[in-house]
């Protein structure tokens, strides 16, 4: 399938305020088409305000193999989360 | 101007959303691929939702009880209004798209004026469609380009498209003698006096995508006036057959 659009990744910011965050991946044969992709496969239903797409070779991903190293020593350290705070009402989207 | 006229005219810019919306529907799981098959499925709705509220609003101004359902469904082929444009066949993509953007830069003119009519209701389901048209009217031009300066088998396809469909472009503008009623009351438009800019648009964009603009000054028309191609009998049957089989049928 070499003929096949290359791969995007498109992250979308669902209300001003908010991050852009991963909705999912499409083909285009470039950016412009994918944000228009983009656009008519994520955002119709009013899902957000604002668009990015970055090609999907582009992303380094962590290897698995080495889960251990990268990810178990955090395990028993549940002080490094803010969690023992009360956070006022009117402090939104934390 | 008359109730009767008015439906007349109204049926003249519905049914053409009605028509091409079925015709894009035909599509949906059939795109060549899956984000232009959902793209192409989007603008059927689009269109199939505008075609409603025309349809509402003629519902209401019938004294019959005709329902929005009974005229999308229940008319005869010579009551159609569509024009011959948006009855062609989905060839390939090249004519698809073509078809497409003849008629979106069409439909955007058309209810850039519309909004301007006397008719409150008119005005209001063209402030509501337009950017939904000017969405469509970027995504086909865009097509255009990308397949007339793609690469030479999409160039061809496109030209050959373009070729064949030109013949229908003309039609767009045409008036009936009713709808000339409804014009010059204001609650109807003009699309002639858009017409050199519509077709100043389209020649210039298809130059863009290296494609070449027909010369032939022979066009067809008949859809208007409810004399369709041999194209119109079969989409009608597919599009009418739950109504004419289960009558009244409900969801």
């Amino acid at each position: 399938m070499k003929k096949n659009w290359p791969l995007w990744e498109v992250f979308v910011r669902s209300k001003n305020g908010l991050e852009h965050r991963h909705f999912g991946s499409l083909h285009a044969p470039d950016a412009e088409m994918a944000i228009k992709n983009a656009r008519d496969v994520y955002t119709r239903r009013k899902e957000g305000v604002s668009i990015w797409v970055v090609e999907s070779k582009y992303i380094k991903a962590s290897n698995p193999d080495n889960n251990a190293e990268m990810f178990d020593p955090a395990d028993d350290k549940a002080y490094r989360h803010p969690t023992f705070y009360d956070l006022p009402d009117d402090v939104e989207h934390m | 101007m008359t109730k009767q006229n008015l439906i007349h005219y109204i049926y003249g810019i519905a049914d053409n959303a009605l028509i091409l919306g079925q015709r894009l529907s035909e599509l949906c799981g059939h795109g060549p691929t899956l984000e232009t098959d959902i793209a192409l499925t989007n603008i059927a709705l689009d269109l199939l939702g505008q075609t409603r509220s025309y349809y509402q609003y003629i519902s209401n101004l019938t004294t019959d009880g005709s329902t929005e359902d009974d005229v999308a469904f229940l008319r005869k082929e010579r009551q159609y209004r569509n024009v011959l444009l948006v009855e062609q066949p989905n060839t390939d993509f090249a004519y698809i798209i073509v078809r497409q953007y003849f008629y979106d830069v069409f439909h955007y003119m058309l209810l850039q004026e519309l909004q301007l009519s006397k008719d409150v209701n008119l005005t209001a389901i063209a402030d509501k469609s337009i950017k939904e048209v000017g969405y469509h009217q970027q995504f086909s031009g865009d097509w255009v380009k990308r397949l007339g300066d793609g690469t030479s088998e999409s160039h061809d396809k496109t030209q050959q498209a373009v070729n064949d469909l030109w013949v229908f472009t003309e039609e767009l503008f045409h008036l009936s003698n009713e709808d000339k009623i409804v014009v010059d009351s204001g609650h109807g438009i003009n699309p002639k006096s858009f017409k050199d800019q519509y077709f100043n648009k389209i020649s210039t964009l298809l130059e863009d995508a290296t494609i070449k603009v027909p010369e032939s000054k022979y066009f067809q028309k008949g859809g208007k006036d409810g004399i369709h191609s041999e194209h119109m009998g079969y989409i009608l049957a597919e599009m009418q057959y739950m109504q004419r089989t289960y009558p009244d049928m409900k969801w």
